[in-house]
């Protein structure tokens, strides 16, 4: 779930946020379908260069019966730890990973490695070479993603979130070849994060991609993949058993 | 109304586990304070992270001998959360100091055979009681959020109430008398948690 301020939108490529609605009343809706996890990000605090919206988080917590990971605006200890006691399990880190990567061993050392989630954003550049980026797709980065990626491992990240920033929005499938280059090389789970359109595309991406986990946005968030129409699904615990498990 | 207290000893997140509570229509303390915990008729320990800092601040905190009196003598309902239902048994191997030893019990940590599981175990499982009791009133097939890197095994039989599968079958649920302990989060377990928490009110 991207919000902005208190606004639940999707964007496509990181760009034309499309509102969506009150977060509040999608997160009523996504507990009522029984999600496993939301991850609840503010694609504009980084970008604005502001606090996390804690009476946001707090409010959202407060209605999640399921697991909460919140990512957006997280640069200190002291911002995530406040984020910890408002009933967050997890925090999600992209910004803080340009220069602050004692955040995450710091966190990780109080809440555990599990607590701590990093989200790389990666996009092609002109000559087809994958580059990383901060701050909502506007920073890139000066040091190679998969070195990024083991500095974060190292430091005590517990989870990596892949994130192709072209497909984001775009129902073209996941980036299977991707998420499995990362998948192969690292023993934290990798989530794989950008362009879902099915639930066979997750399971490939499972499969084929190595990913331990999958995450949407567009996809649960639209009807028939089609952006004009607004409403919030989920699959059936009956879907994903007979088109994800029962092939694992 | 019942008095349900969440022994907030420093560790876990007992502000999602009070939401829980409240949806399921009662209400509960979040507090350190001997007095309420001496006054409470359901208590919940709850916990994340390092077993050794547990007890620690269980200790720091001068709650052990209250809760040594409301679990053993007083008989008061106790539901163990995570770190709290490892902290009921006698030691763990994640820590050189001795548990609240309330349920003959060890905890081991997880040492998968295949690397393709990766600890800690995170993420949902099946819950299969495996005896009846009303904790699980409804809860004959039910799935729970999980996130541990140690496990229980109890040492009798008859203290196992649930059991998961994570390379193997081990407990997820463990019991003895009035002193219950699940390694899974209900708060974190939408509608099954709820009925969790709607049934440990109702015991």
């Amino acid at each position: 779930m991207t919000v902005q301020g208190r606004k639940l939108v999707k964007t496509v490529g990181f760009k034309k946020p499309n509102y969506i609605g009150d977060p509040i009343n999608a997160i009523k809706i996504f507990n009522d379908k029984e999600v496993d996890e939301i991850a609840l990000v503010d694609i504009s605090a980084s970008k604005e260069g502001r606090e996390p919206n804690y009476s946001l988080i707090e409010e959202m917590a407060g209605e999640c019966f399921m697991p909460l990971a919140y990512g957006g605006g997280i640069k200190t200890f002291e911002q995530a730890k406040r984020i910890f006691s408002l009933g967050v399990e997890k925090i999600i880190l992209n910004t803080a990973l340009q220069d602050n990567l004692e955040l995450i061993s710091e966190s990780a050392s109080v809440y555990g490695n599990q607590s701590i989630v990093v989200s790389l954003d990666i996009r092609k550049n002109l000559f087809g070479k994958r580059e990383l980026y901060f701050n909502s797709g506007s920073n890139k980065s000066r040091i190679p993603y998969m070195q990024v990626i083991r500095n974060c491992i190292e430091a005590g990240a517990g989870e990596i979130i892949v994130h192709d920033i072209e497909r984001e929005g775009t129902f073209s499938g996941y980036n299977i070849p991707l998420v499995a280059e990362v998948a192969k090389q690292v023993s934290v789970p990798v989530i794989a994060l950008g362009g879902a359109n099915s639930v066979a595309d997750m399971r490939e991406v499972i499969r084929e991609g190595h990913a331990s986990a999958v995450a949407a946005g567009s996809f649960f968030i639209y009807k028939n993949n089609d952006p004009k129409s607004i409403l919030i699904n989920y699959p059936s615990q009956e879907t994903l058993e007979k088109e994800i498990f029962a092939h694992l | 109304m019942k008095n349900i207290v969440i022994v907030n000893y420093g560790l876990g997140n007992p502000a999602s586990i009070k939401n829980m509570i409240k949806k399921a229509g009662a209400g509960a303390d979040i507090t350190d304070d001997i007095s309420l915990i001496e006054k409470a008729d359901k208590l919940i320990l709850p916990g994340v992270g390092h077993f050794g800092k547990g007890m620690q601040l269980l200790r720091e905190k001068n709650l052990l001998e209250i809760l040594n009196d409301k679990a053993l003598r007083q008989k008061t309902p106790v539901l163990g959360i995570c770190l709290g239902m490892q902290l009921l048994t006698n030691k763990s191997e994640e820590a050189d100091v001795p548990g609240l030893g309330w349920i003959e019990a060890e905890t081991v940590k997880f040492r998968p055979s295949k690397d393709t599981l990766k600890v800690p175990n995170m993420g949902w499982l099946d819950v299969k009681p495996q005896m009846q009791h009303l904790l699980f009133k409804d809860l004959e097939t039910a799935r729970f959020y999980f996130v541990h890197s140690y496990y229980v095994v109890p040492a009798n039989k008859e203290n196992l109430l649930a059991s998961s599968v994570f390379e193997e079958d081990y407990a997820s649920a463990i019991i003895k008398d009035n002193i219950m302990g699940v390694q899974f989060h209900p708060e974190k377990s939408h509608r099954f948690g709820l009925q969790m928490m709607k049934n440990f009110i109702e015991l």
